[in-house]
């Protein structure tokens, strides 16, 4: 084996519950490099590193270290290997100070129980110093801004000896520009020092700076690889796209200007519990019987768009006018009751009651209207819920079957039935594609068709490009909490799409928003 | 931010530091309160007799505080003092008879205390068990344990009091009442309060293991992830709760001269509301001794006062149901005022 590979993982699977995360991936970390992982969402980047810092085990697939076969059961027995990860989501502790924080797991003591506190704070001092972020060690990290609980995350990694490998997910999604440069700077302490490093990051440009290589993936498989002076960005994103089967692009000829306006949404700003933005002034519009997409990235802001609109975020600000009237949004139930409806993202956990039957589930929104001084009308509810299932073509022998008798596609239709039988002016629809076969989807884009033929507004989030590129009428781009593009008929492309979905992560605006 | 921010800064730092010190500052007024209300309240002997009690409170709810760190809930703590104090008097007053054998062996005092106490560990020891291995919720586990330990404490003596214990010098078991006895004026249970809350206070500040179970209640999966043995430590933590409550159980004995089934039905409430005055966060991570100690103290002036002064027992428990629930009205207000305040901090130093 080459000697300059420190890890080599083989054949690697992983398999969760209806999905296939991670497909016979070969992967090879190298010594002093910084290896850069790259991949849409879902790819199985993260998934992948998970496996490697022992975070959870492969389904299938073995991992050495030179030339010997290692498995690890725990993140303690990766450790012991010399890899540390930094995490994507953090992993710290609010409750506790910096350098509790920091020394967590791996704590000094004098004699066999006392925690050595004087040497924990020297050695935080030490490491921050390093990190140029020199803060008092007794902080609280709950009490810190985003940016700052994410230098302390890093800082816990670098304490360690003897690294070998040191996983970076997403590290500076948070960072301003002066942070990614001190981070940058300590990248190339460690390569030089023969630390690997594998890295994911969101941003292109700084991949281009900082890799050595790249690697790509793209839904769960290995695309290519390559060294970074060799290639460019457009490399990257025709081989994050590429060029698998795509559905019919939709023809419709309507003159979009002439439509009347249902919706409009000006300035929708929803502020992050730990200081910036989770959509910074959002504005956009929709027709009458028009699909509008909304693309980007995990964290873009997309669902809280939704939210927003559906008021479950009543911190938002912003204005939303409802057929040219300012609209008080109160609470979800008042906005069902003014023609809105969701398709939520997590179908299981919030799109269905798994104990209640299918019929009980597509009536449950608009059980008021079957219900006369208290009790419901079977009668009536029965009817409506029979003509729904109709007319979307959920397959059901039996609408008094429990819901989890059904397939996920049919359970999705089911969803949206309930939605579509409040008789919505406008239906908000979150990836409504997600985790159903091919067969489901197009069933599921045909309603959507359908009823927005039959002028029913929709918004469809998705973060599938070629499905979006195929059922939307206009798209607009999310990125880091900005809208970043807004493509209508042949604009819409998915290299388009792509770039503007990371446009938002550009260091600058991270930098106006901390400072 | 103009001359008015300022001027709010300083008074939320007024009420901030008001807001620290509630404890105290009830615990004094409560005091003040009692004192005008009944002649005889500010006495040694009503001071020694509400000590005797916060004894009780206190190392339960030292053990109370821990589980709750953790972002748990004990309930059995009431049930297994119950069961110690049952098992502690049937050792000295019938001694433990091997059937097969058809002999009786009586135990000397300290392998009495040492057995009873294991009893109360080996119920927090399933508790932990049942938590950490099959994810059954605190509340559930607790609440089973906690028939099953009440359960037993009846069928050692078919419901029965075991009185007097004593012990016969003959036997050589004597000496278990010292429990409920005093050492130079103070109550053996204050002196016991005190060792276990100077070991339970070091422990929570200066070893690796108090940093473990505050990491557990603050984020499980951090925990999980920095390399701590999270099933190990919360398993620990249901132990130490059950040895506190066995400890209190054998106090309770002691004081009384004798042990009753029921001793204990209820005080999980005085445990529980000790942490939570004491500052303990329900959601977890948060929590000190010396909080918990004084919450015990407002419990201990709240019900004896209330006695005092003649205030009927069912009176007694819709005051302490108001007052604890007025405590975490309190506190939530507290961490979302700390939480603006360090916002503010935030952007100020920008």
């Amino acid at each position: 084996m080459d000697s300059n590979v420190i890890l080599h993982a083989e054949g690697m699977n992983k398999i969760y519950p209806g999905t296939k995360a991670l497909d016979d991936v070969s992967y090879d970390v190298l010594k002093g490099k910084v290896n850069v992982l790259i991949g849409e969402n879902g790819a199985g980047k993260s998934t992948l590193m998970k496996l490697i810092a022992g975070i959870e085990q492969p389904t299938s697939g073995k991992m050495y270290m030179g030339d010997e076969e290692v498995v690890f059961k725990d993140t303690t027995e990766a450790r012991d290997r010399g890899i540390g990860i930094i995490h994507q989501e953090l992993s710290l502790f609010p409750n506790l100070n910096v350098y509790q924080n920091i020394f967590m797991g791996r704590e000094q003591t004098t004699g066999k129980f006392k925690l050595d506190n004087k040497k924990h704070v020297e050695e935080t001092n030490r490491v921050m110093t390093k990190l140029e972020h020199v803060m008092n060690p007794n902080t609280l990290v709950g009490d810190l801004r985003v940016g700052q609980q994410q230098m302390i995350e890093i800082a816990r990694n670098f304490l360690q000896d003897d690294l070998k490998i040191l996983i970076m997910d997403e590290p500076t999604s948070s960072l301003s520009e002066q942070e990614v440069e001190v981070l940058f700077k300590l990248m190339r302490e460690f390569t030089d020092a023969g630390i690997a490093i594998v890295y994911i990051s969101h941003r292109l440009e700084e991949i281009m700076r900082i890799g050595d290589n790249v690697t790509i993936l793209r839904d769960g498989k290995y695309v290519a690889r390559a060294e970074v002076k060799d290639i460019d960005v457009p490399w990257i994103v025709q081989q994050m796209v590429g060029k698998g089967k795509s559905y019919p692009k939709k023809d419709r000829e309507v003159d979009w200007s002439k439509q009347e306006r249902v919706l409009e949404v000006k300035d929708l700003t929803l502020p992050k519990s730990g200081g910036g933005y989770l959509l910074d002034h959002i504005s956009f519009d929709l027709k009458k019987g028009e699909v509008l997409g909304i693309y980007g990235l995990m964290g873009a802001g997309r669902t809280e768009v939704f939210e927003c609109i559906m008021g479950l975020r009543p911190e938002h600000t912003g204005e939303v006018y409802k057929d040219g009237k300012l609209m008080n949004i109160k609470n979800l139930h008042g906005q069902i009751e003014k023609g809105f409806v969701i398709v939520p993202e997590d179908r299981q956990a919030e799109g269905l009651v798994q104990t209640l039957s299918i019929g009980k589930n597509i009536a449950l929104s608009s059980m008021h209207k079957y219900t006369k001084t208290g009790f419901i009308k079977k009668k009536d509810e029965d009817q409506s819920v029979d003509k729904q299932i109709k007319d979307i073509m959920i397959k059901v022998a039996d609408k008094n079957l429990p819901i989890l008798s059904l397939s996920g596609g049919n359970q999705q239709k089911v969803v949206i039935g309930k939605g579509l039988l409040t008789q919505p002016d406008i239906m908000l629809l979150d990836e409504p594609s997600r985790g159903i076969d091919i067969g489901a989807k197009t069933e599921v884009f045909d309603i959507i068709n359908q009823y927005a033929e039959r002028g029913v507004s929709i918004i469809v989030i998705s973060s599938e490009l070629k499905e979006i590129v195929s059922i939307a009428d206009r798209v607009i781009v999310l990125s880091d909490g900005i809208k970043t593009g807004e493509f209508i008929h042949e604009e819409i492309t998915e290299d388009q799409l792509v770039l503007s979905s990371y446009k938002g992560h550009g260091t600058n605006k991270v930098e106006k928003e901390n400072e | 931010m103009g001359k008015t921010g300022v001027k709010k800064g300083g008074n939320s730092n007024w009420v901030m530091t008001l807001l620290k010190g509630r404890t105290l500052l009830i615990l004094a007024l409560l005091i003040i309160f009692f004192g005008i209300a009944s002649p005889n309240f500010l006495t040694v002997n009503t001071g020694l007799t509400i000590a005797k009690h916060v004894a009780l409170y206190g190392i339960m709810g030292i053990g109370m505080t821990y589980v709750i760190i953790t972002g748990g809930i004990d309930l059995s703590v009431g049930a297994v003092a119950g069961l110690a104090g049952m098992i502690a008097g049937g050792l000295i007053n019938e001694g433990l008879t091997i059937t097969p054998l058809g002999i009786t062996i009586y135990f000397g005092v300290p392998w009495v205390i040492l057995i009873s106490a294991a009893a109360g560990v080996l119920v927090g020891w399933l508790n932990g068990l049942i938590i950490t291995r099959f994810n059954v919720a605190p509340f559930i586990t607790t609440l089973g344990t906690m028939n099953i330990a009440r359960g037993l404490a009846n069928l050692r003596s078919s419901g029965a009091t075991f009185s007097n214990i004593v012990g016969k010098e003959g036997l050589g078991n004597t000496g278990f009442n010292y429990l409920g006895k005093s050492v130079a004026g103070i109550p053996a249970g204050v002196i016991i309060l005190v060792i276990i809350a100077i070991a339970a206070m070091c422990l929570l500040k200066y070893t690796p293991f108090g940093w473990h179970i505050l990491a557990i209640g603050g984020n499980a999966r951090a925990a999980k992830l920095s390399g701590i043995k999270v099933e190990k430590n919360t398993t620990f933590v249901y132990m130490f709760s059950g040895f506190c409550s066995a400890i209190v159980g054998m106090i309770a004995a002691a004081q009384l001269v004798a042990s009753h089934p029921a001793t204990g039905e209820g005080w999980e409430m005085n445990a529980i509301s000790a942490a939570v005055l004491g500052g303990t966060s329900m959601s977890g991570g948060i929590g000190t001794v010396g909080g918990t100690i004084i919450g015990a103290f407002i419990i201990g002036v709240i019900n004896d006062g209330m006695t005092m002064c003649g205030v009927s027992e069912f009176w007694q428990k819709v005051i302490k149901g108001i007052v604890v629930i007025a405590a975490v009205i309190v506190d939530q207000f507290q961490r979302s005022l700390q939480a603006k305040m360090a916002l503010q901090a935030r952007n100020e130093s920008k």
